[in-house]
Formats: structure tokens, C-alpha cells, sequence
């Protein structure tokens, strides 16, 4: 069998580049440590001297402001130091390679790399690239993987609902592109979620998508019924090709969560979405900003997520 | 060896803290041995603050050797820290580091006007210029055994003694 290339020889993380084949103790010693970290937020300090002399390298090849802020909060809390790299207007735009690029930094010693890339597997091949003391992370790599946005939902979904173990949760919209959705999935598999339910159109969704464990459904007012947890995904429109839509609107009309259509969930669903929005294309103001949505409360427990995932790195 | 009766050095800890104890003092315990203790001498002592619980995984010295400890729990201090006194409680009072860890982490809520250090055991090995102005006893125990507080189901407290494979939990 081969061993998880996210683990060390000690079964311990030395690298987070997905949720697929994690095991459940590790997921929740990470939501468990985040715990921990939330409350550091209303301290007179909201700082944490545990990477103080560690060199954390943001090195995003596509674009982000939510996720690339949220991991630069993180490790500032941490107090590490923290150095953005905006590839994709420097070294590779002038022909460097992706490992020529990782080798440079790491003469820089860099003790951790945050990595966002528009191929899948960039974060992996970057990890088996590197030096055993250096720690990588994903910060979403093409249509793969997006570990810390689904472990940061796994935390808000456990705030807000207490247990997996007695929950159904949906996820709505395009399945095809998304990497959240996939390492959503894995992670409340893992957890313990009996029901999970995938709603989208036949153009947005993977085949075989039933392998991962989930309930397909193409018509939402089927598939919100007892509905604990939705999540909204956004319509990837960059990376579309060809037609797999009418148009934004006629989508809005079937996939975009209204108050109506949210009203077929659980009275206490609460609402999700992973970011950067599209009001009115996949979700309407009123559910965005109404009292079920818990969006912003997300964008919060992000920071806390992400210094539980880089501590526990950068401790193994 | 003999080790001492935990429910015995509560006992005279508590009597050693009864007089300076007033509506000012605020009592601060460690986890997870030195909440159970805080909490007792909490309750025997009759404090006007809330009981503050610290744990102190993130600011150990030892986390580049060891990591980080597998259960944290939540730091939860529900009390001005800015100007306040604080009676600090630990189980075992050993090499100092824990109470080292757990100063920093305070200040790191405010600067409090002062801190004193209760302690059910100072069993000596100090390695920092720490020292506990209560102790419910002073003893001298060899480095390679590691003095632990156990709690029973019902609340009482005993002391065992076993071999080390790590400096201080």
C-alpha cells in the first residue's frame, strides 16, 4: 500500500494537501486545536509566539484575496514571518519553473509553503519536492483540492450543529469545477455525516460523482427536503468551457437558493457558501444576508483553522 | 516511596491562602492538574471573581522538539486581566517551563499588578528563577521519576508516581 504522501513515517501530518484519505483523528485534532485558537481574536494580544523565526511563503500562481489574507492573518498570529509571493506577475511569467521557483525560495529558508495553483496536483508535486523539514500547504490546487476551505466548514458546520453523526447536508451547484466541493466531501464522509447530498445539473457534475459516497439530485426542491446544512457553490465562470448552460438567469431560476426554496430545508438549516459570491446567479441578497446564512461567521473561523493547521505542521 | 495525601495538602493550602483571599484576588488555574486544585480552592475559599482556566501548549518551550500537545483546550480567563492580582495554580511545581508559558500567556491578556504562584507539591529541579509563595508541601524527588495528580470519579484528588519518559507533562 502506498503511504499517504501527506504523512510522515510517524502516521503525523507533514503536509496538508488534501482531505481525501485523512483519518478521522487527525481532522479532529485539527477542528479541536482551532478551537483553541478562535478565542485569541479578543485578546488584548492577538498573538501566538509559536512559529516565531519560521519564514511562511504565500506562493499563489491564481488569484485570491479571501483565502491568501485569511493564511496571511494566520500565520502573523502565529507570529510568524510571512512573505506573498503574486507569481503569476513575476519569476514564471519571465519562463522560471514551478521548481525552480520552489528551489529559489527554499534557499531563502522557508519553512512552509502556502500554495495556490490552477493545475491540480501543483501542492503535491511541490511536497514531494521539498526538503523533509519543509511543510506544504494547499490552498487549492485546479479542480482538485481546497483542504482548508472544507475543514473551515467542517468547523462552522460543528458550531453551529454540534455532531456530524446526525446530519444531512447538501451541496448545490457546480460539482464539476469545484475542489471545495470535492474535499468537502471527503471530510464529511470521514467525519461521520450519514447524508450527503449533491443538487446540480447533469453539465455540473462529475462523472461517476456517486462513488464518493453521495445522494445525486437535479431537482432542488427535491433534494433540500431535511436538509440540516446547505451549501452554495459558486458558478465557476472562468473556468467553463463550452456551453454547459443556458445562461446566469435560467440557472438562478433552478439552482439559485431563493428564501422559497430555502424554506423547503430544516427550519434550523443554516446556509453556507465557501466565497467570493455571485448574488443572484447562485444564491439571492435575502439568503445571503438573511439569518440563516452563516457566510461571514466562515470568512472568521478561517484564521482559526488555518493556525491550527500551520501549528500542527510546523510542530510534526 | 511515601507520597503525601493530595486531599491533606489541599487541606493546608487552602488555610495558607484563606488570609489573603478578598474580593480583588482573582485565582487562575493550569491545565489540567492545576484546575482541578484552582477549582477546589476556588470553591473552599469563596472567591468574588470567576474561577480563569489556562492551558499553555502554544507558548511551551519544547514545541520544536515535541510539537504540539494533541488536546488543547480552550484558555478561558473571565476577568479583567489589566491590573488585576492573580493567585496562578498548578499541581506540581517542577523545572518552572509551565509556569514560564503560563505568565506569558497572561500578559498577553493585559498587564495584571501582580502574580503569585500556589502550588499542591514543590517537588525542587527548578531551571528558571521561578518560585511558589503557597506550596501544600516541599519535597525532593529523583529526575527520572514524574509526579502526577490523578482525579477519582468523585473529585478526589491523589498523587502517583511513575518513570519518566518526558522532563514535565
Amino acid at each position: 500500500m502506498n503511504r499517504n504522501p501527506q504523512l510522515n513515517k510517524h502516521g503525523e501530518l507533514q503536509h496538508l494537501l488534501s482531505t481525501e484519505g485523512l483519518p478521522v483523528s487527525i481532522l479532529l485534532h485539527i477542528l479541536d486545536t482551532a478551537e483553541s485558537f478562535a478565542g485569541v481574536t479578543e485578546r488584548e494580544v492577538k498573538k501566538i509566539p509559536l512559529l516565531r523565526g519560521k519564514s511562511v511563503f504565500n506562493l499563489f500562481f491564481e488569484s485570491s484575496t479571501r483565502t491568501r489574507t485569511t493564511f496571511e492573518i494566520a500565520a502573523k498570529r502565529l507570529s510568524a514571518d510571512v512573505i506573498n509571493l503574486n507569481i503569476a506577475v513575476s519569476a514564471q511569467s519571465k519562463g522560471e519553473t514551478l521548481l525552480d521557483t520552489v528551489n529559489n525560495l527554499s534557499a531563502m529558508h522557508a519553512d512552509m509553503f502556502v500554495v495556490r495553483h490552477s493545475q491540480s496536483g501543483a501542492a503535491h508535486m511541490i511536497a514531494s519536492h521539498v526538503q523533509s523539514e519543509i511543510h506544504v500547504i494547499n490552498a487549492g490546487d485546479g479542480r482538485h483540492a481546497h483542504p482548508t476551505q472544507a475543514l473551515l466548514d467542517m468547523f462552522t458546520i460543528r458550531r453551529y450543529k454540534k455532531d456530524f453523526h446526525n446530519l444531512r447536508v447538501a451541496i448545490v451547484g457546480d460539482i464539476l469545477h469545484s475542489r471545495v466541493a470535492r474535499s468537502q466531501i471527503h471530510a464529511l464522509t470521514t467525519l461521520g455525516v450519514p447524508e450527503v447530498r449533491v443538487i446540480a445539473p447533469k453539465t455540473l457534475l462529475p462523472s461517476k460523482v456517486e462513488r464518493l459516497g453521495v445522494h445525486i439530485y437535479h431537482d432542488i426542491t427535491q433534494g433540500l427536503k431535511e436538509i440540516d446544512v446547505i451549501i452554495m457553490l459558486r458558478l465557476q465562470n472562468e473556468r467553463m468551457l463550452g456551453a454547459s448552460l443556458p445562461s446566469t438567469e435560467e440557472y438562478f431560476k433552478y439552482y439559485g437558493l431563493t428564501q422559497e426554496k430555502l424554506s423547503l430545508a430544516k427550519q434550523d438549516a443554516i446556509v453556507m457558501h465557501p466565497g467570493p459570491m455571485n448574488r443572484g446567479v447562485e444564491i439571492d441578497s435575502a439568503v445571503a444576508d438573511g439569518k440563516q446564512s452563516v457566510i461571514l461567521p466562515q470568512v472568521t473561523f478561517g484564521i482559526a483553522v488555518r493556525m491550527a493547521v500551520m501549528s500542527i505542521l510546523a510542530g510534526n | 516511596m511515601q507520597l503525601p495525601d493530595a486531599e491533606q495538602l489541599l487541606a493546608d493550602l487552602t488555610e495558607q491562602l484563606r488570609p489573603v483571599v478578598d474580593e480583588r484576588i482573582a485565582m487562575i488555574g493550569i491545565h489540567t492538574g492545576g484546575a482541578w486544585v484552582a477549582k477546589r480552592l476556588h470553591q473552599a475559599l469563596g472567591f468574588s471573581l470567576p474561577l480563569g482556566v489556562l492551558d499553555i501548549p502554544f507558548y511551551r518551550d519544547d514545541y520544536s522538539k515535541i510539537g504540539l500537545h494533541p488536546q488543547v483546550k480552550p484558555s478561558d480567563l473571565p476577568f479583567e486581566i489589566e491590573g488585576s492580582h492573580i493567585i496562578l495554580v498548578d499541581d506540581v511545581l517542577y523545572t518552572g517551563r509551565t509556569i514560564r508559558a503560563a505568565v506569558n500567556e497572561i500578559f498577553d491578556y493585559g498587564r495584571p499588578a501582580s502574580i503569585h504562584l500556589a502550588t499542591l507539591i514543590d517537588r525542587g529541579g527548578r531551571e528558571l528563577p521561578i518560585a511558589a509563595q503557597y506550596a501544600g508541601a516541599v519535597l525532593s524527588l529523583p529526575a527520572d521519576k514524574m509526579l502526577e495528580l490523578k482525579q477519582d470519579t468523585d473529585g478526589k484528588l491523589s498523587l502517583s508516581l511513575r518513570d519518566i519518559r518526558f522532563p514535565e507533562k
